[in-house]
């Protein structure tokens, strides 16, 4: 059933959503369940991870019970089977992206990613192999991430900086919860050897202009890794049009299980890369005295792999596919645009971030006046309602900001009209219990 | 609503005007604690005379549990000898260990007074350490301020460098 035009309250809009929610619902069974005395669970914390459907969680019960097997060693029948579904998967998460297979690296999450991105930086500097030194990092070298970072993209770069003695920068925000590109021209310049930028915001909801920073790095000739952890399972995301070097997301923040991440990189900047985590599966030649190593993505995949999850993350590829991504980021656009009017119309409701749908995405932070985040997220869950409250992972994003803390929801695919009027008549409740209305 | 057992009106109270908010000289000890899941923090000051707290005074920021635990806290342990009041600390861990059961609140009612409205804080996991971070605090500054009471062989006239101190 598709929810049809109506109006609520003063007034927000309630465009036709372009995904059947209903039909949605029915796929995920953790959304049948009900939480706190019998409440229907109104689940907008996808940001942090999101709810698995049917599809996927059978894509790895059948690899379990049909198939299992350690891939790319041994030669019966399961090791061939196996190893045709991880590589099956592998092939399949590449097209999503418009990626080619040997590009697509599999980690444990974006957080992996970016760490086996910055080490291999810094193990570029004492790698006995000339190629694997293109990359290297040292003093007078510069990184530049942005203040609006999740920790998992700025720490890697703190740390890769205090290894090596390269510089870390930062561009900064503006008031509007947007990029301050006003000094990129100096901050992106010929020292800088790395740009790690986030696509869209994990707290403020913010699409960036890649375009420009991309530009910009590739003009000094540094590289640019852009953490997609919040954007890829939310929008279209095309590798080609891109035009960035490396690109990382998690499977389980896109319907697919946990432990399962994915590098992205160019094949010929992989290449150049010596590796992060070392093994089995990622050798060419072993001998006592020193080995050599398979070309990627191999060669930054060491041990078994996170076989059936990777098997799963491809069935939720399928899974999104077959709703179309463009009506994933139109159905989420529908329900930012009327999430952002509905906190409107409640006195004392702030929104951290941008306040339209122009270059947004669904996260959509607020403070709620006189009320910690903890205390409204305490009487949203007491109503079923589960929100991410805290920091979410980029402390200098709420120190900019000067609050504290904020209330996270984020928005997917079987969210709902019905689940933002719970989030609202929530809020209100929370500020009546507090008594600061 | 399950909230009330939570946000007891004592506990609303405390938030709404903390007991002994607010640092204060001459202090031995001052410690630094942060809460890394959610960004709450408190500044804790401590002051002994001899080896009772003679004051304990405070600044922080955070949610209403952390903040009301704080002034409980405050109230109960000011004018104790320091290992009673680090005692009535376990006690008041006891307590947040309790999931919920009345009858450990019970038992606890008389020694800990205010701060045993928090037992249905026990009961969320996720809050629990909103309570104890003030605790943990008072037992790290006393830590510190009783070492140096000991290192100069009598109580310190120079309170000890602020320290940042972490809870995770």
């Amino acid at each position: 059933m598709t929810q049809t035009v109506s109006r609520s309250g003063a007034g927000a809009q309630r465009a036709p959503l372009p995904l059947d929610v209903e039909a949605i619902r029915a796929d995920f069974p953790i959304l049948t369940r009900t939480v706190r005395d019998g409440k229907r669970l109104v689940y907008l914390d996808s940001g942090a991870t999101s709810q698995k459907p049917r599809q996927v969680l059978d894509a790895e019960r059948w690899f379990y019970e049909n198939v299992n097997a350690a891939p790319h060693r041994g030669a019966h029948q399961l090791a061939e089977e196996a190893t045709g579904a991880y590589e099956e998967a592998r092939a399949k998460i590449g097209a999503f992206i418009g990626a080619p297979e040997n590009e697509i690296v599999f980690t444990r999450n974006t957080t992996e990613a970016i760490n086996l991105v910055a080490y291999a930086m810094s193990n570029a500097v004492t790698a006995k192999e000339p190629e694997f030194r293109t990359y290297a990092v040292g003093q007078g070298d510069e990184i530049v991430v942005t203040e609006m970072e999740h920790h998992a993209d700025l720490i890697p770069w703190q740390q890769l900086c205090e290894r090596t003695g390269a510089t870390l920068r930062w561009l900064g925000l503006t008031d509007e919860g947007r990029l301050d590109l006003a000094d990129l021209d100096t901050v992106v310049n010929e020292r800088t050897k790395l740009v790690a930028v986030t696509q869209q915001s994990n707290i403020l909801g913010t699409i960036n202009p890649l375009e420009e920073i991309v530009a910009r790095a590739h003009a000094v000739g540094a590289l640019v890794l852009v953490d997609g952890a919040q954007s890829v399972p939310h929008q279209p995301v095309d590798v080609t049009t891109l035009g960035a070097d490396f690109l990382v997301f998690s499977g389980h923040k896109m319907l697919g299980p946990t432990g399962v991440g994915v590098l992205w990189g160019r094949y010929d900047v992989l290449d150049k890369l010596p590796p992060f985590l070392t093994g089995g599966s990622m050798i060419e030649v072993v001998r006592m005295e020193g080995s050599t190593f398979m070309p990627p993505p191999q060669r930054f995949e060491a041990g078994v792999p996170m076989t059936a999850q990777v098997v799963g993350l491809g069935a939720a590829v399928d899974y999104l596919q077959d709703l179309g991504m463009d009506k994933v980021e139109e159905h989420e656009k529908a329900l930012t645009g009327y999430a952002l009017e509905k906190l409107a119309e409640i006195p004392g409701v702030t929104v951290i971030g941008p306040a339209d749908t122009v270059a947004r995405g669904g996260a959509v932070s607020f403070t709620v006046e006189d009320i910690h985040p903890h205390d409204v997220g305490q009487v949203l869950d007491d109503l079923g309602i589960a929100v991410r409250v805290g920091h979410h992972c980029a402390w200098p994003v709420v120190r900019r900001y000067g609050v504290p803390a904020t209330t996270r929801a984020t928005f997917y695919v079987h969210t709902g009209y019905d689940d933002i009027d719970a989030l609202a008549e929530g809020i209100r409740a929370a500020q009546k219990f507090f008594g600061t209305v | 609503m399950q909230l009330e057992s939570m946000y007891q009106e004592i506990i609303l109270d405390h938030y709404k005007n903390p007991h002994g908010r607010g640092l204060r000289d001459p202090f031995d000890a001052e410690v630094h604690h942060v809460n890394p899941t959610c960004g709450d923090e408190v500044t804790l000051r401590v002051k002994l005379d001899g080896d009772t707290l003679a004051d304990v005074s405070y600044e922080g920021m955070g949610c209403s549990i952390s903040q009301a635990s704080v002034s409980a806290m405050h109230d109960l342990v000011v004018g104790k000898p320091v290992t009673e009041a680090l005692e009535t600390g376990e006690h008041f861990m006891t307590l947040m260990q309790a999931k919920g059961d009345p009858s450990v609140a019970e038992k606890l009612e008389d020694e800990l007074e205010d701060a045993v409205a928090f037992a249905g804080v026990s009961k969320y996991p996720a809050r629990i350490k909103c309570a104890l971070m003030s605790w943990m605090a008072l037992k790290d500054a006393s830590a510190r301020a009783l070492s140096v009471a000991d290192s100069a062989g009598a109580p310190a006239t120079h309170p000890t460098a602020p320290t940042t101190g972490g809870q995770s």
